[in-house]
């Protein structure tokens, strides 16, 4: 466990839909189901496009801060 | 002086099929989706794919069917989504409907009548997909295909505000929406629907982050409800924001929509009375956006009041 309560971090700030999910979804394959992962995306299309990707995919989103431009997520895996 | 080509409209031949004389009228054919073609004594067949869909064994069935009479083995996909088998040879017209029928093929229709309705992928499949498009070209296939009107009559179905299926140039068309209530002790404030919402309809409240909702930007496409990481935006109800008197070709008109949430229950009433309506009040030849400019919209929306009323009827 890198911080507390998360078991990966995903750096997508520059990375475009739909390789940001796609990305997202490979690391959250590689991980057990109830980890979490942290995942930091841009504003605009990618927040507006990878978290309902990542909820159609059954993981849960359980936080969201926003920082500045952009948004870290943390999500577990379903 | 007349123009004696110009006025002779013969259409009908006789032809020997199978060592009969048979009388063929190309008229009666082009009602039954057979098209005549440029070159001398070909025609295209129009198959009839509600919603632009076909099983994978038809499909094989079809090419099979589609490589043995296409004088130059090629096929086209319509723009209102059927297959259209090329260069067939009116001679083999029984011979290519046995065939079809064989495999449970139908031919579509042109004409003055209820076309073949087209439609997206709706939610049986994509994402963005509110209503089952496919479900709904299924039944007006099977209920309305073929119901005689005073000119085209065009249905269409999109899952959702993209509008892939091009409601608004439909004689009557269906896109899908979703009405999307908030709940506050769900909502963390986390800003992502802000975010997610496209049309500016949702705003963050500087302190608390919680979304402030402007109802008249929202175009009901439901992105708030799937982006949402807490389900704080639900879905409170599903429908079809009707359109009605939309065509393409030389003079090309806007549908106006006339309902906004008509749930799928009632799209059949909605096309059985509207089909009425334009019987009852349009002109041979007349597609039924002129025939509203006519008549007035007031008009049709009084006759639709059993339908329409409950599901917010727009007036333009
Ligand atoms: S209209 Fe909407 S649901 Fe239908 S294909 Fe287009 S985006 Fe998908
Ligand atoms: S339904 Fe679509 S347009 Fe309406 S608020 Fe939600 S995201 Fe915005
Ligand atoms: S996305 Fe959901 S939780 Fe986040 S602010 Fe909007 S309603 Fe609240």
């Amino acid at each position: 466990m890198s911080e507390s309560g998360t078991h990966a971090t995903l750096d997508l700030r520059g990375v475009m839909c739909p390789i940001n999910f796609v990305k997202t979804k490979l690391k959250l394959e590689m991980m057990s189901p109830g980890e979490v992962l942290e995942v930091i995306l841009d504003s605009g299309e990618p927040i507006q496009n990878v978290p309902k990707s990542i909820k159609e995919e059954g993981h849960r989103i359980i936080e969201v801060k926003k920082e500045g431009d952009f948004f870290r997520l943390k999500v577990e895996k379903g | 002086m007349t123009d004696h080509f110009i006025q002779d409209k013969t259409t009908k031949v006789t032809v020997n099929l199978e060592g009969a004389e048979q009388k063929m009228d190309f008229n009666d054919l082009k009602s039954g989706g057979f098209i005549k073609q440029r070159q001398k004594d070909l025609f295209t067949v129009r198959l009839r794919c509600p919603g632009g869909k076909l099983t994978t064994e038809k499909l094989i069935e079809i090419s099979k069917i589609a490589h043995k009479y296409s004088k130059k083995g090629v096929v086209h996909f319509s723009f209102r989504q059927s297959l259209e088998i090329l260069y067939v040879d009116y001679k083999e017209f029984n011979a290519i409907v046995a065939e079809l029928e064989k495999i449970g093929q139908k031919v579509a229709s042109c004409g003055p009548r209820v076309r073949v309705p087209t439609a997206c992928g709706g939610c049986e499949y994509n994402p963005n997909g509110l209503t089952d498009t496919q479900k709904m070209a299924e039944m007006v296939d099977q209920t309305f295909f073929g119901t005689p009107t005073p000119h085209k009559f065009k249905t269409s179905f999109s899952g959702c505000p993209i509008d892939c299926a091009r409601t608004k140039e439909m004689d009557l068309g269906f896109q899908g929406v979703v009405d999307p209530k908030w709940e506050e002790e769900a909502c963390t404030g986390c800003t992502i629907c802000s975010e997610a919402c496209k049309e500016g309809a949702i705003e963050s409240d500087p302190d608390t982050g919680k979304p402030i909702f402007d109802p008249l930007k929202c175009i009901w496409c439901g992105d708030c409800i799937r982006a949402c990481p807490t389900e704080a935006w639900r879905p409170k109800r599903y429908g079809h924001i009707v359109r009605i008197g939309g065509k393409h070709g030389r003079h090309p008109m806007e549908a106006v929509e006339v309902c906004s949430f008509l749930p799928d229950e009632k799209v059949a009433d909605a096309i059985r009375l509207t089909i009425e309506w334009y019987n009852a009040n349009g002109k041979r030849g007349e597609r039924i956006g002129n025939t509203l400019k006519r008549v007035g919209l007031d008009n049709y929306l009084k006759f639709m009041e059993p339908v329409f009323r409950n599901n917010e009827t727009v007036k333009a």
